[in-house]
């Protein structure tokens, strides 16, 4: 085990860390009020206040600006990002900041990779899209998210389109499936969708349900893996009831899709607002105020409900404008809170008292690694053969297709897209993945060659710069007294000299919670 | 120590709930559903899979065919005699034929499959490809039973592959990520075995430790979320990292604790010293080891490359019987060599191939030893020319359910499957799969 060294101020706070009250830790956490900025705060702020529970300082204008970027459009900020949003003096910045950051392309980029993960988007293995139509697919999905195509219209186009998997994208909704059988689609649908999993309802309810697709026609086309989906008027009509238990009423060369996401997508539909509004919420906060967020059941109920149903208001009032949903959690001080708790209650986390760490899903973390070096990835695909490679540049997180893959994915937990759980996204490290960012020689590579780091160690005019220039770089902030006191005695111990010294403050940085978790 | 890691629950990972409902409760259910009519304990400990990548001919190696004349036999028309009594192997595997007391020839493996994907998955999973899920091959099944949650303790991963993964099929198929296999990378008949992420060439030992303290010093935010459980369990991680990196875990690579000898006596090759890196791991309880063999998809210049190639397999696997048998560690130890198929009998003289061997599913060689398996016996035959079974078919599923059994792993019980459905963990015949039954003839 190695020394133990922390800055004397840093280590007063961990220490104080441990009681019940505390000051600030500087470098991630700033004195301001906690005032409301909104209805969000006030309901989970007066929460907290009736639980006897005390939330985090807000966090820094750094944290904050890391984080925004991490996760609103899954990269980190520039070192020119950072030092402008720093000078800036505008008491308004960090909601300026929100409004720029939802309207990057790179938000389209991530938000299109999380709903290919939960709409199952690849090309081979249990899911048989076929390379085209993953791509297709994912084309429509990020063209959606890109210009803000309000939410219901964009589930009611995927539950009732028509037509071939390559040309009218949303069709694959349908393909995207374990199995084609009734059930199976009415379990994803209510699994994706509503947030339920439907194989723990009552058999009946599910088979009302599965009678809305039982009438779905599939056939192939002359050309190779071209598939229509249709609705077939020659499949006899199931009974279908909804699963609040009404029956439903179709004529018989009515669609019976378009009567389901006619009732689905309804904002008196209980299932329908609460399902995206807690995601986006868990997405944003790590947490759902209904945890897991796509097991919804009244034995699991909302956390604070009034937020839950706050939210639902909102974005209905909004006509279901996304990122309007975005805004309105983004801006609360809720969000904003810092990642070191002020409260040892075990509820803490559950209402939301301080961020929660979390470590950067696969694709941002190897995306991160290759911004900050300059370096680029190699992505194949086995699917068909002659295998695929994706040329270099591309990041991870736009890869259109859950067959296109690297081994540093594979290690890191990205989801296999199997079944369209969240929980199938794996974030829990492991020694092996450890092991990998300490001492492979593919990290080891990009930081030896890496052109960002080359640059920045011959354009610095002095070792201070350069390790500010590292620390701008990787963790987004201006190093401390400490941390620059504690490399110039790293590089006089004589372990590790000149570049060496300067690398290993590369290698150690991007090897620290700072950089691995989100904070 | 690595399954603390995987057990431990964070935010985004499985719900403790679902970690429950689909893994760890079902197995130990399992376990004790099968300790509770488990009349016969395990034999077998560890597995060394030799993988034949790209399938070796079952003429030149284990079904030698003198009389079928020179399109069959091409130059290598000369078996030669084991230390049992009538059983011949091809003529350049003189070490091993002198262990044949020690190893089972089984010469009538078949699935018919002559695609390198789907015969790999057939051979790996007992399975035909193609249905709704990608099941998982024997390693992930291995160590799934065998590995952390059955009280596997080591701080190598249980499941190791080296160097370099099949990349056919995913090898956890539907199980995740959690049971693929570690792969080495690196070769570990360079001076220094460079296993990726253990050893890092160029970097002292003194910089490793030098670089561990500059990290703990600007792990700023870690050491304010001390108690934060993420940041712990990064830090223990982090902890069996350095273990392997710097500590005693990690020398099981370091070939040079090895007498020059030993290493001689092995080959100083690459598939050699991997079957030395191999007795190692199973010295220190690692229960599955996959030794990729590639370079036998010999379509052209096959005879050839058998000269070249075969002394060293020879050299390497005789080596590796006669040292685990030597430290009595085969009693608990699998040897199993296979490749996907076999290759064609008849020689193709004809441009372009000008002397190869094509793909072959219908009939080929298996060799079993250790950990159960009786040695110097033969079991099924092909026919003459070594075309088509002759006599008893085993089929894939029938050796590694025989596998199974001496590994103490039930092959009717239950795998987690993601959405709760039902997977065995080998096919029945009421799956439409071929089977003929273990190979109690060698148990």
């Amino acid at each position: 085990m190695g020394k133990l060294w922390v800055g004397p101020l840093l280590l007063a706070a961990a220490l104080a860390a441990v009681g019940a009250d505390r000051d600030i830790v500087p470098v991630y956490e700033t004195k301001a009020d906690l005032s409301p900025n909104n209805k969000v705060d006030e309901i989970v702020f007066a929460t907290l206040k009736q639980k006897g529970i005390q939330p985090a300082y807000l966090c820094s204008d750094s944290v904050f600006i890391r984080r925004a970027y991490l996760d609103v459009i899954g990269i980190l900020p520039t070192p020119q990002e950072v030092t402008q949003f720093l000078k800036d003096t505008d008491p308004a910045k960090r909601r300026v900041l929100i409004d720029r950051l939802l309207e990057r392309d790179e938000f389209a980029d991530y938000w299109a990779n999380k709903w290919s993960d939960l709409l199952r988007v690849k090309a081979e293995f249990p899911i048989n899209l076929w390379p085209n139509a993953a791509q297709a697919y994912h084309r429509w999905i990020l063209a959606s998210i890109r210009d803000n195509k309000p939410y219901d219209q964009f589930v009611r186009e995927l539950l009732t389109e028509s037509g071939s998997n390559f040309r009218v994208p949303p069709v694959n909704f349908y393909r995207a499936v374990q199995s084609k059988q009734p059930q199976t689609i009415a379990q994803t649908v209510a699994l994706t969708l509503m947030g339920v999993r439907a194989e723990k309802w009552p058999k009946e309810r599910l088979e009302g349900m599965a009678g809305f697709f039982s009438r779905i026609g599939y056939k192939e086309t002359g050309e190779w893996k071209e598939e229509i989906v249709f609705f077939d008027p020659t499949k006899p009509p199931a009974k279908a009831v909804f699963p609040d238990g009404t029956p439903a009423r179709i004529a018989p060369d009515q669609d019976p899709r378009e009567v389901f996401a006619n009732w689905l997508i309804s904002p008196k539909n209980p299932w329908f607002t609460r399902n995206i509004v807690n995601r986006v919420w868990c997405w944003l906060l790590g947490r759902g105020i209904i945890h897991e967020p796509d097991d919804i059941r009244p034995d699991n109920p909302p956390q604070i409900p009034e937020l839950l149903s706050y939210l639902e208001r909102e974005l209905i009032s909004a006509k279901y404008d996304l990122k309007h949903l975005y805004r309105l959690i983004l801006n609360s001080k809720v969000y904003q809170l810092s990642s070191i708790p002020r409260s040892d209650s075990e509820e803490a986390a559950a209402y939301f008292a301080y961020y929660p760490v979390r470590r950067l899903d696969a694709e941002v973390l190897i995306d991160a690694l290759c911004q900050v070096t300059g370096t680029t990835e190699k992505y194949s695909s086995a699917i068909p053969e002659p295998f695929t490679y994706i040329p270099d540049g591309q990041r991870s997180v736009s890869l259109p297709d859950g067959s296109i893959s690297s081994p540093f994915l594979e290690l890191f937990g990205r989801p296999p897209r199997d079944t369209g759980l969240e929980a199938e996204r794996n974030n829990r490290i492991s020694a092996a993945q450890r092991l990998h960012l300490l001492n492979s020689s593919h990290i080891q590579r990009k930081l030896d060659q890496g052109p960002k780091l080359q640059y920045l160690l011959r354009n610095a005019k002095n070792p201070q710069g350069m390790v500010t220039g590292l620390y701008l770089l990787i963790l987004s902030r201006f190093p401390t007294d400490q941390e620059w006191k504690a490399f110039v005695e790293y590089s006089q111990s004589g372990a590790s000299t000149g570049r060496n010294a300067v690398m290993d403050l590369a290698w150690a940085l991007i090897n620290s919670t700072e950089f691995l978790y989100r904070h | 120590m690595w399954e603390k890691m995987d057990a431990m629950d964070t935010e985004k990972g499985l719900t403790r709930r679902e970690t429950i409902h689909w893994g760890l409760a079902g197995v130990a259910a399992l376990m004790a559903a099968r300790r509770a009519s488990a009349a016969k304990p395990a034999k077998a400990k560890s597995v060394i899979q030799i993988w034949m990548w790209g399938g070796p001919s079952h003429l030149d190696t284990f079904d030698p065919k003198p009389d079928a004349g020179n399109d069959y036999t091409g130059p290598l028309n000369n078996p030669i005699a084991t230390n049992v009594d009538g059983i011949r192997i091809g003529e350049l595997l003189p070490l091993l034929a002198k262990q044949a007391d020690k190893y089972s020839i089984i010469r009538s493996m078949t699935h018919g499959i002559n695609a390198h994907e789907t015969a790999s998955y057939m051979v790996q999973t007992g399975r035909p490809a193609g249905g709704r899920d990608v099941y998982p091959s024997v390693g992930a099944v291995v160590s799934l039973f065998k590995g952390y949650n059955a009280g596997y303790k080591g701080l190598i991963p249980p499941y190791i592959v080296l160097t370099e993964p099949q990349g056919r099929f995913s090898e956890a198929g539907f199980l995740g990520s959690r049971y693929k296999p570690f792969a080495t990378g690196g070769d570990p008949a360079q001076t220094r075995f460079a296993v990726e992420g253990v050893v890092a060439p160029g970097i002292s030992d003194q910089r490793q430790r030098a670089r561990r303290d500059l990290l703990q010093r600007v792990d700023a935010l870690a050491n304010v979320l001390k108690s934060n459980p993420q940041v712990r369990s990064a830090k223990e991680a982090e902890e069996q990292a350095y273990e392997l990196i710097l500590g005693d875990a990690g020398k099981v690579f370091d070939l040079s604790q090895e007498k020059d000898e030993v290493r001689e006596r092995y080959g100083r090759n690459t598939f050699g010293q991997s079957c030395l890196v191999a007795r190692r791991l199973v010295e220190r309880g690692v229960p599955y080891i996959t030794i990729n063999y590639k370079g036998w998809d010999t379509h052209k210049d096959h005879f050839p490359i058998m000269r070249r190639k075969l002394p060293e397999l020879d050299k390497g696997m005789s080596a590796l019987i006669q040292d685990l048998s030597d430290r009595g560690l085969l009693e608990s130890t699998i040897i199993w060599w296979s490749g996907e198929f076999g290759r064609t009998p008849r020689v193709l003289w004809e441009a372009p191939w000008n002397g190869g061997r094509g793909h072959y599913g219908p009939v080929f060689s298996a060799v079993v030893a250790g950990g159960g398996f009786k040695g110097g016996h033969v079991v099924g035959a092909s026919d003459a020319k070594g075309e088509e079974v002759k006599d008893r078919p085993v089929y894939p599923v029938d050796l590694i359910a025989s596998m199974y059994e001496l590994l103490g792993i039930n092959s009717d019980g239950r795998l987690p499957h993601p959405m709760g459905q039902l997977a065995l963990v080998l096919p029945t015949e009421s799956e439409g799969v071929k089977m003929a039954g273990p190979l109690k003839e060698i148990m």
